[in-house]
């Protein structure tokens, strides 16, 4: 008689579960807060964890070590000079972790005449005349389809000859090198010595007539309207320190008339993917949470009142008010978890999908997918216990007088 | 033999504010198997008395004996306890829960007495049978008539193996003809030796009983 009789948890169980079984779609639509929370969360982490993963992957050696220097003149508008040293090329393959560097610009006869043959009619417009050393040649990585590139000789010489991006070569028609042929560049001919087939940098080379700088600066203007730039390929690793020297090494004087373009660091780029969308979207997570918590709350709450001749009769069938309690926690807790396992399972859905939508590699981490249903079940324990306590609080005589 | 029941000068009075005594100062004793029925007009105390003679209410005053044992000195859990292993509930309104089979709100007697599943299933099928609803055992409320829900009530309480039976206006609800089938099935109860106290304001349901008591302004008369 002293010792009081337990009911089985699993009966227990059974009775909150069968509560919540009464009102499948009150219990759905009181999930959803939940499902949409614990399903932001996991989608977010996931898909920023697949995204980052991504960076890596495209983030190739190639744009790894890639240094771009733009001249930018001198805060004087009226100052058209040529801020490159002519040693440019020379004062840059100094410093270390150069592999090449080479100044580049647009030639500038307005409107130049593109044509195989001398007299031809121009229809070569969207052709681009390009001059470039030799070492920016090198640092574009372009293979060859026919001939050979320019080398250091031709470009101090001044040697009329040139070099044919692919689709430049398609439409002058050139395409066989045997028989020494010549672009005629306003009349002027220049002796084709190559054709390049493709080129890892700068693709807008392949619709481009390339003749070397000592050759540009004999017959045309030097650089002033679209200035010159110029390219540098580094070795793995030595990117951002070549970028931090180069202005300076140019030119002691004035670093300030080049700006450098580094390649962005993989890992600030991942931090940044990272930090940015998490921190705006794990709030909206968590608002999401806070949603469901309080629509957990809500219905439990309705679901007391409601039900307080169950409560009623519950005691008079010699149930505790831990027992009530533990009814209406259990109740709110499945439904949270409930939501989580849904949610979580709709977001591993959606970050698989997109993976495979977009070739990516999908990268879960198996904590973040455990965590929904553990979230889910948290909030729906945290938004039970007040509901709980009313449940438990109700008079036994009171709720049978309804 | 040791009452089931017995008040010695018991009161209840209700903190107001206004306080309202809505029973006072009663003494009066129920004998295993006795079918006692109470009366009294709308508002005299009768459900006050049956909450306090079922352990939903503590007393205010005087000494509250359950099977011989004073009660106002257990504990809320003990209470509880007794409340499902000693008594049984019948109430004007029924108390089914709508979405459970008549078996499963049968077997909720004894889920909280700590009962395996299948032994509970057992003794509601027995119960349901006992009551005459063997045939009812897989319905839900919501289709059963007035009667028939009212009888799955006893089989609930019945299920409890109670010493002692409260029933507060069992016939409320019910037409004449199907409030006779009820009675007679009270009366049975009473025969295989159950001790009863049914509540009512019916002069012809208060006849059956043995004894009749008599409530008026919180004040309990034999
Ligand atoms: N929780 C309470 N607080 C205050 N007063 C109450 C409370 N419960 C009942 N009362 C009062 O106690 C008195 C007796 O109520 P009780 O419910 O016992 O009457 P009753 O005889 O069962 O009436 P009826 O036949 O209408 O059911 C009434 O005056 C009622 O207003
Ligand atoms: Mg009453």
């Amino acid at each position: 008689m002293s010792k009081s009789p337990r009911p089985s948890p699993r009966d227990l169980l059974g009775e909150a579960l069968a509560g919540l079984a009464q009102r499948p779609a009150r219990s759905v639509l009181t999930m959803l807060g939940t499902v949409l929370g614990t399903g932001a969360f996991v989608a977010i982490l996931g898909l920023t964890a697949t995204a980052a993963g991504q960076i890596d992957q495209r983030f190739t050696a190639l744009a790894a070590t890639e240094v771009t220097v733009e001249d930018i003149g001198g805060a004087d508008p009226a100052d058209t000079a040529a801020s490159f040293p002519a040693d440019a090329a020379a004062r840059i393959a100094g410093l270390n972790g150069v592999r090449h560097a080479g100044v580049y610009w647009p030639v500038s006869p307005s409107a130049p005449r593109f044509a195989a043959t001398p007299g031809a009619p121009a229809n070569q417009e969207e052709l681009a005349f390009v001059a470039a050393e030799p070492s920016a040649l090198a640092a574009a990585r372009p293979t060859l389809r026919a001939g050979r590139l320019y080398d250091r000789f031709h470009a101090d010489r001044g040697d009329n000859v040139a070099v044919l991006g692919a689709a430049a070569a398609d439409r002058l028609g050139i395409t066989r090198l045997d028989g020494h042929p010549a672009v005629f560049v306003n009349d002027t001919p220049y002796t084709v010595l190559g054709i390049i087939d493709d080129v890892q940098r700068m693709p807008d080379l392949l619709l481009s007539v390339i003749i070397p700088t000592g050759t540009a600066l004999r017959a045309y203007q030097p650089p002033h309207e679209q200035r010159a730039k110029m390219l540098i390929e580094t070795r793995l690793g030595a990117a951002a320190l070549v970028a931090s020297q180069a202005a300076l090494a140019l030119r002691p004087d004035a670093p300030e008339r080049f700006k450098v373009t580094a390649p962005p660091d993989p890992q600030s780029l991942r931090a940044d993917v990272t930090s940015d969308l998490n921190s705006l979207f794990l709030l909206l997570a968590g608002i999401s949470l806070v949603i469901g918590a309080v629509g957990i709350a809500n219905t439990s709450l309705v679901a007391v009142l409601e039900r307080t001749n169950e409560i009623g009769l519950r005691r008079c069938l010699g149930a505790r008010p831990v027992h009530i309690a533990t009814q209406f926690l259990t109740e709110s807790t499945a439904l949270g978890l409930l939501g989580g396992l849904v949610g979580g399972s709709v977001a591993v859905a959606a970050v698989v999908g997109t993976a495979v939508l977009r070739d990516w590699t999908a990268v879960l981490a198996p904590w973040t997918v455990a965590a929904a249903p553990a979230i889910g079940a948290g909030v729906g324990l945290v938004a039970g216990v007040y509901p709980a306590l009313r449940a438990a609080w109700i008079e036994p005589a009171a709720a049978l007088r309804r | 033999m040791t009452p089931v029941i017995s008040f010695t000068g018991v009161g209840l009075t209700y903190p107001g504010p206004p306080p309202v005594r809505a029973l006072r100062d009663a003494s009066v004793t129920v004998q295993p198997g006795e079918y006692v029925t109470v009366v009294g007009p709308s508002g005299s105390g009768k459900s006050t008395f049956l909450n306090v003679a079922g352990l939903l209410d503590r007393p205010t005053e005087g000494v509250y004996e359950l099977d011989g044992v004073d009660v106002s000195r257990l504990r809320e859990r003990q209470r509880a306890a007794l409340r499902g292993q000693r008594i049984g509930f019948v109430f004007q309104s029924f108390h089914l829960l709508q979405y459970r089979t008549t078996t499963e709100n049968v077997a909720l007697a004894r889920l909280y007495a700590g009962v395996p599943r299948r032994q509970r299933a057992m003794t509601a099928v027995e119960a349901l049978d006992r009551v005459g609803l063997a045939h009812r055992r897989d319905a839900l409320p919501l289709v059963l008539s007035g009667g028939e829900r009212q009888r799955v009530a006893i089989a609930r309480a019945l299920a409890q193996r109670p010493s002692l039976l409260l029933c507060d206006e069992p016939t409320g609800n019910l037409d004449s003809a199907t409030a006779e089938n009820l009675l007679e099935l009270l009366d049975n109860l009473c025969a295989d030796g159950l001790t009863l106290v049914v509540i009512t304001h019916d002069p012809q349901v208060a006849a059956r009983g043995q004894r009749t008591l008599t409530i008026r302004d919180g004040v309990l008369h034999e």
